[in-house]
């Protein structure tokens, strides 16, 4: 391709034909500030924080680096004074109306506007103050709330809902200094067709979108002395926790987590990878009872629930192909309330069962029907991985200098394919290891055709004498295009794993917020699942029908993958919903 | 919440639909299609309440979430249908020293709706104005083309009764 | 018609018609032709109804089949509305009343005697008529953009053709290949007419060869005038909708395009109406279609109704429009010639822009560029409004200077006031002060002196306008109309607003006239699109040159134009007021009683205003039949 030469502060620099200034900044080793801008989704040149001095052949301007293209013998000035006079001044703007609780903000050392007024040296953040517009809190929606008096309009959340989900139910309206981002007709999210998948606050650079916080209510269980409170972990939380305590990305801190959540007062801490095991068993079984019996083909996962709201709304009619297995989550509340509450004797009423999720939509799943496996529900509280990050903040406990402990038994015992679950095409590679195990007796471990970071993936195994087609989508705008084909006859898969995130569960709403001049340049999807890939690889037991705690709970419990007992503890049912709820 | 959805009950006729169904039809696969189907969709129906909105998302695929940013960006497009009588209070400084507001107030008690929107019976739209010149008729209202002036609360009645 | 022989025929059959109108070589079927204003103007003024009532006359009197009425688009001098043309003679009734339209029948129709007292007094001179061209308001003007507005039926592509109209395009499509015409257009120096002033040719002959392989391209008309007060681009629709399409077509010829947009405000009624009348008929002609001329061009264009936003006027903002979507501008580049309408090279001139292409083509670019300066060739139009005598559309040479136009073409300032101001470019334009009149209006003359020439409007303002309060009126207009995407627009211009504001209520201090100045050169550096990049322009433009009326009305508190209300005070000179006690009566905030004095003279004691109570609504002033009461 063809290279361009740039200088950026008086450095030169080679870079090839399309880079924008900001990324040739970037290889001169300057970071150029961003709100808006996020490659590929949100090109839009419009908070201007990004202004840069370039020249062409006629005299210094300003432009946005994040969409101005480079061109041959290019002059770039990154902080002249006309350019941090510049970027101050549009920090005052939106600062004047920008409702400043910093205090009190769940983003406060994590916001990106608060670092920006650091280290652009704001005196005064309301030297702009004027008129500003009053928003109602949006709280409608089970797992977020969304404050829009703190919103600097960068649209990153509108880029992310309507081209990366395919979704759009949150958009600008409105124009000029009345425009605001909500939902058509000032639906409260939760009256729309939002599938709690939590991207946008993953990307929201402020406190302006946030997940519902239940750390408080979770506190109080463990100080009850009359209940019992239990604690599941997902794989990708493992995989991200580190990064609220500043390690770096892609930092395996299991042993850390379980330490904390001990030191936290949580009575057992056991790992949702044990029911990711227990998925494995009943999807696998479900899939070959569907190829053997003429069952609905493809069948589809049903561990996202973002996912599954997702199908709920958009593809109703597609709804039977979706399995029928609850998701590890849920399996495993209804495990611990269930097995594990007779095991040990305790009445399920007083089981708190709290999950660790990457996850926004897990708060949504806990509260859907026919989840309820012991009259109760399977799972009380959802907490995302910031919330975790939080009370162990809170609770003064030094995560880094922790010791790395281990789950407790059984519900902690695990394997490599439970782990995996947390990446795109790990749930696919867990269920096709014991499915082929379980048609054949072959052992086939890795796959490498289904894993990656590529928003959609196909491979054909064969099984015996059967071709096994399948695919992977991660991210909803690629499941739709996924899906689409399926409907139009295009693709005849059997098997379909589906995450509504990208990236799968490392890249979950419920992760730690990385700051988009970091997302910009690094994948943290793939920074994470290599954490959970090489968990895998080191695990004695790679295949969930050899997890020991899962044969004994089929030998003394469930009797066979889909019996009856199974049915009623592990799977659940779907509603045909509309996209326009009115 | 729902505070943008119309106060007026949707009265959509079944012809109406049908009508807006075929321009739909007609210019779905056209490209960019929407501004010109939500401009014959308010000539169709006088204004472009959510039921209608929701028609256009379900048979285009467009998210009425776009539908309604497009709709709220553009002056023409209304969200409430114009009453047969538009009644228009000054809150300009001389009128609202003379007690406009109290008027206005007394008039969205009266009619039960707030600014900017239409009675239930499509009757009265009720808006506020900036000053129309008539500073010493203050306060002032007009209906349609009728000035009202040096109006007191207790004239609204017999104002809204002479239209009604 | 498939061939140019085909066009010729019907041009040379309408030729002596439409001749008749332009003192050419006349051979109408009709005696007389009676043309009458339909433009949006002399609409609302109330020309449906002289047609009206001339076609009742004619059918009583016999004269339909002797006499043709045609209804045109705009003459220019809309404030002389209605206005009816009576050729041969060229006689001009201006306000035309219905119930004068018997007597012209009788006396000027039937008998060929115009009836002087009707007609517009500027061609009354003594005993003889004057041609409307040595009017002061004509004599400086020179048609090109305009040649057909006022002279053709706008709803008669015959009448068009007649004019050799399509004859640019016939040549183009049969003798030119797209190079040469590129050539032509970037020889002519013709500069576009929305505001920019880019060059067109420049502008084509991008979108014909960055993208080689493009598999379609688009050619758009930006008819979305926005600027308060300017309606040229609306003139040349209603007056001469063809010369759109047939330029729009040649621009598809030279880039190599199949489809055609015009993007038109849907506050445009007439102009909508005529362009659809067009496009069918030349849909009909096969102007418009499949293989055009019997080439294998094609060429088809639609119309696409704007919805009430300003921002839509920049080009990518209308494109997005155009797309269905919120019309945001996005960052260029890639300019819309690389990537533009549906990601597809495209272009995009204004209405103004292609009014001029088919002339250039038939009299070729030496013509062209022999009018104008240096760097700005050809004609400009402008909207003549404000405080001027002549409101109205006036064309006339780059270069002739802003006193021609206010003066010679405009008649000067009423009532004898004195010239303040000329504001150009709308909102996104400045003020241009007394020193700067004899300048001769061009594209970087008017940037030099802190404006620009915009699409067209041209407002003028004498020593009542307080340029403090205009450029917060500008101000209003683009909070109002500012998109919203990027900060330094959608804040900083209503904080620009918020402190103009503040400084006309008397509340503003020194430092504030700084912080607005930062914030002009904030805006206008840092934002995405050239809405906002020139929205603090008429900011920048009167602090520049009437700096001296914000310090008043900062420093001393007051307006030196007394329009200001915050800051004017209103008395009683007690020596005039008679003490009827109207002015109490009408005061809405019982600011004014009586006094104890009464003056030589009168029988009742004089009235007095409590400063403190006043509003400032100026009902008294309307009251007071005696002039008793004054505002400083």
């Amino acid at each position: 391709m063809e290279n361009l030469t740039v200088k950026v502060n008086g450095v030169e620099v080679s870079v090839p034909k399309g880079t924008t200034v900001l990324e040739a900044a970037h290889i001169a080793g300057i970071e150029i500030p961003t709100l808006c801008y996020m490659k590929e989704i949100n090109e839009i040149g419009a908070c201007r924080i990004c202004v840069t001095e370039v020249n062409e052949g006629r005299g210094f301007r300003l432009v946005a680096a994040c969409v101005y293209p480079c061109s041959n013998n290019m002059e770039i000035l990154t902080s002249t004074p006309k350019v941090i006079e510049s970027r101050k001044r549009t920090l005052e703007l939106i600062l004047s109306t920008h409702d400043r609780k910093c205090l009190s903000c769940v983003r406060s050392g994590n916001c990106e506007l608060q670092k920006l007024a650091k280290d652009y040296g704001i005196e005064d953040a309301s030297v702009y103050d004027g008129a500003k517009n009053e928003y109602e809190i949006d709280n409608s929606a089970a797992h977020m709330y969304r404050d829009n008096n703190k919103c600097i309009l960068c649209r990153r959340c509108v880029a992310v809902c309507s081209k990366v989900q395919g979704i759009g139910v949150i958009g600008a309206n409105e124009r000029g200094f009345k425009t605001y981002i909500g939902s058509a007709f000032d639906m409260g999210l939760g009256e729309t067709s939002c599938v709690s998948c939590g991207q946008c606050i993953a990307v929201c650079p402020v406190g302006a979108i946030s997940e519902k916080d239940y750390t408080k209510p979770v506190l109080e269980a463990i100080a009850n002395p009359d209940k019992t409170v239990l604690v599941q972990t997902a794989p990708a939380v493992r995989a991200a926790l580190g990064e609220c305590f500043g390690l770096p990305i892609g930092t395996n801190v299991e042993g850390k987590m379980v330490a904390a959540l001990r030191r936290l007062g949580f009575d057992k801490v056991f790992d949702t990878d044990f029911s990711a095991d227990l998925t494995i068993m009943e999807e696998a079984n479900e899939f070959i009872d569907r190829v053997k019996n003429g069952g609905v083909l493809p069948m589809i996962t049903s561990c996202s629930p973002g996912w599954v709201k997702y199908c709920e709304h958009y593809f109703p009619d597609m709804t039977e192909n979706l399995s029928t297995c609850k998701s590890p989550q849920q399996m495993f509340g209804a495990m611990a309330k269930t097995y594990y509450a007779e095991k040990m004797g305790l009445d399920p009423k007083d089981i708190v069962m709290v999950s660790i999720m990457p996850c926004t939509a897990k708060k949504y799943e806990i509260g859907r029907d026919d989840q309820s496996a012991a009259g109760v529900p399977d799972v009380d509280y959802a907490l995302t991985t910031r919330e975790l990050g939080r009370m162990i903040e809170r609770a003064g406990i030094n995560f880094n200098a922790l010791p790395d402990e281990k789950f407790d038994e059984p519900l902690g015992i695990s394997t490599g394919a439970g782990v995996i679950f947390g990446a795109t095409g790990g749930v696919m590679e867990a269920a096709l290891r014991t499915a082929v195990y379980t048609l054949t007796g072959e052992n086939v471990i890795d796959l490498p055709e289904v894993r990656g970071t590529e928003g959609i993936k196909e491979a054909t195994y064969k099984v015996g004498d059967l071709d096994v087609k399948v695919a992977v989508a991660s991210g909803l705008a690629n499941a739709k295009e996924l899906l689409e084909k399926v409907q139009n006859g295009e693709a005849d898969y059997q098997f379909i794993e589906i995450m509504g995130c990208p990236g799968g569960c490392v890249n979950g709403g419920g992760q730690p917020q990385q700051p988009m001049n970091i997302r910009n340049f690094v994948d943290i999807r793939a920074e994470r699942a290599k954490v959970l890939y090489d968990i895998d690889a080191s695990m004695p037991i790679r295949q969930s029908h050899e997890n020991p705690a899962i044969k004994e709970v089929y030998e003394t419990y469930l009797g066979e993958p889909g019996s009856h007992k199974a049915h009623e503890i592990l799977h659940t049912s779907y509603v045909k919903r509309k996209v326009n709820n009115v | 919440m729902n505070s943008a959805k119309s106060t007026v009950p949707f009265k959509g006729t079944p012809e109406q639909e049908a009508q807006l169904l075929k321009v739909i039809e007609e210019k779905k696969n056209s490209k960019g299609a929407l501004m010109p189907i939500l401009q014959k969709a308010q000539e169709i129906y006088g204004y472009l309440p959510i039921e209608v909105q929701a028609i256009i998302s379900d048979k285009t695929g467009i998210p009425l979430e776009k539908i309604y940013g497009v709709v709220t960006f553009y002056a023409q497009f209304s969200l409430y249908p114009k009453g047969e009588y538009t009644i228009s209070v000054c809150l300009g400084t001389a009128c609202y020293v003379k007690g406009s507001g109290d008027i206005y107030d007394k008039l969205q008690e009266k009619l039960g709706i707030k600014g900017g929107e239409c009675t239930p019976d499509g009757k009265f739209s009720l808006e506020a104005c900036r000053c129309i010149g008539a500073c010493g008729l203050a306060p002032v209202l007009t209906v349609n083309e009728d000035v009202y002036g040096r109006l007191t609360v207790d004239d609204v009645d017999r104002i809204i009764e002479k239209y009604a | 018609m498939k061939t140019l022989e085909e066009l010729k025929v019907v041009r040379d059959s309408m030729k002596g018609e439409v001749a008749l109108r332009t003192h050419g070589d006349a051979s109408s079927k009709y005696e007389r032709h009676v043309l009458v204003c339909g433009g949006t103007g002399c609409t609302s003024s109330g020309s449906p109804k002289i047609i009206e009532k001339l076609e009742e006359e004619f059918a009583a009197k016999g004269l339909t089949d002797k006499i043709q009425i045609v209804k045109t688009g705009c003459f220019g001098l809309c404030e002389r509305g209605p206005i009816m043309i009576v050729y041969p003679e060229g006689s001009f009734y201006s306000r035309v009343n219905v119930d004068e339209i018997p007597r012209i029948v009788d006396e000027h129709l039937i008998n060929g005697e115009p009836v002087k007292e009707f007609l517009y007094e500027e061609t009354v001179e003594g005993d003889t008529i004057k041609s409307l061209d040595d009017t002061s308001f004509y004599k400086k003007q020179h048609r090109v953009a305009l040649r057909n507005c006022g002279v053709i039926n706008p709803e008669n592509i015959n009448e068009y053709i007649g004019r050799d109209g399509y004859a640019a395009l016939g040549k183009v499509l049969t003798s030119m290949t797209p190079e040469d015409v590129i050539q032509t257009i970037l020889d002519s120096g013709l500069r576009g007419r929305g505001g920019g002033g880019f060059p067109t040719g420049m502008k084509w002959k991008l979108a014909r060869n960055i993208v080689p392989d493009a598999d379609m391209k688009y050619v758009c008309c930006n008819a979305d005038e926005g600027d308060p007060g300017a309606f040229m681009d609306r003139s040349v629709l209603e007056g001469d909708p063809h010369v759109v399409l047939e330029a729009m077509t040649i621009a598809g010829y030279a880039i190599g395009a199949k489809q055609g947009y015009i993007y038109v405000r849907a506050e445009y009624p007439i102009a909508v109406e005529r362009l659809n009348i067009a496009i069918a008929q030349a849909r009909e002609a096969g102007m418009l279609g499949q293989n055009i001329f019997g080439t294998d061009f094609s060429f088809d264009i639609d119309l696409r109704l704007g919805a009430g936003a300003f921002v839509c006027g920049e080009e990518t903002a209308l494109m997005t429009s155009i797309e269905g979507n919120r019309g945001e501008p996005r960052p260029r580049p890639p300019f819309p010639a690389e990537k533009g309408l549906f990601q597809k090279p495209t272009i995009l001139n204004n209405v103004e822009t292609y009014a001029n292409i088919p002339q250039i083509i038939l009299n070729g670019s030496e013509w062209f560029a022999s009018m104008g300066t240096e760097k700005s060739k050809g004609t400009k139009v402008f909207a003549l409004g404000g405080k001027i005598k002549n409101t109205g559309l006036v064309e006339v040479p780059m270069g002739t200077t802003l006193r021609e136009v206010i003066e010679e073409i405009g008649g000067g300032i009423p009532n004898g006031k004195k010239f303040k101001a000329a504001q150009t470019g709308g909102p996104s334009g400045g003020c241009i002060s007394p020193e700067n009149f004899d300048i001769p209006i061009d594209y970087d003359n008017l940037i030099g002196i802190g404006s620009m020439m915009g699409s067209g409007g041209l407002i003028v303002m004498d020593e009542d306008n307080c340029m403090v309060d205009i450029a917060k009126f500008f101000l209003e207009f683009t909070v109002d109309e500012s998109c919203g995407k990027c900060t330094p627009c959608r804040i900083g211009t209503k904080r620009m607003y918020e402190i103009l504001d503040k400084i006309t209520k008397g509340n503003g201090t020194l430092e504030d006239i700084d912080k607005l100045e930062q914030l002009c050169y904030h805006i206008k550096s840092n934002s995405l699109c050239g809405l906002g990049q020139t929205a603090p322009n008429p900011v920048l433009s009167t602090l520049r040159y009437f700096r001296d009326e914000y310090i008043a009305h900062v420093v001393d508190k007051r307006c030196p134009a007394g329009v200001c209300k915050h800051l004017l005070r209103f008395e009683i000179v007690k020596d005039k007021c008679i003490g009827c006690g109207m002015c109490a009566k009408q005061c809405p905030a019982s600011a004014i009683s009586r006094t104890d004095y009464i003056a030589p003279g009168k029988k009742l004691a004089a009235m007095e205003i409590d400063a403190n109570k006043c509003i400032k609504c100026g009902a008294c002033i309307e009251s007071c039949k005696f002039k008793a009461i004054i505002k400083k």
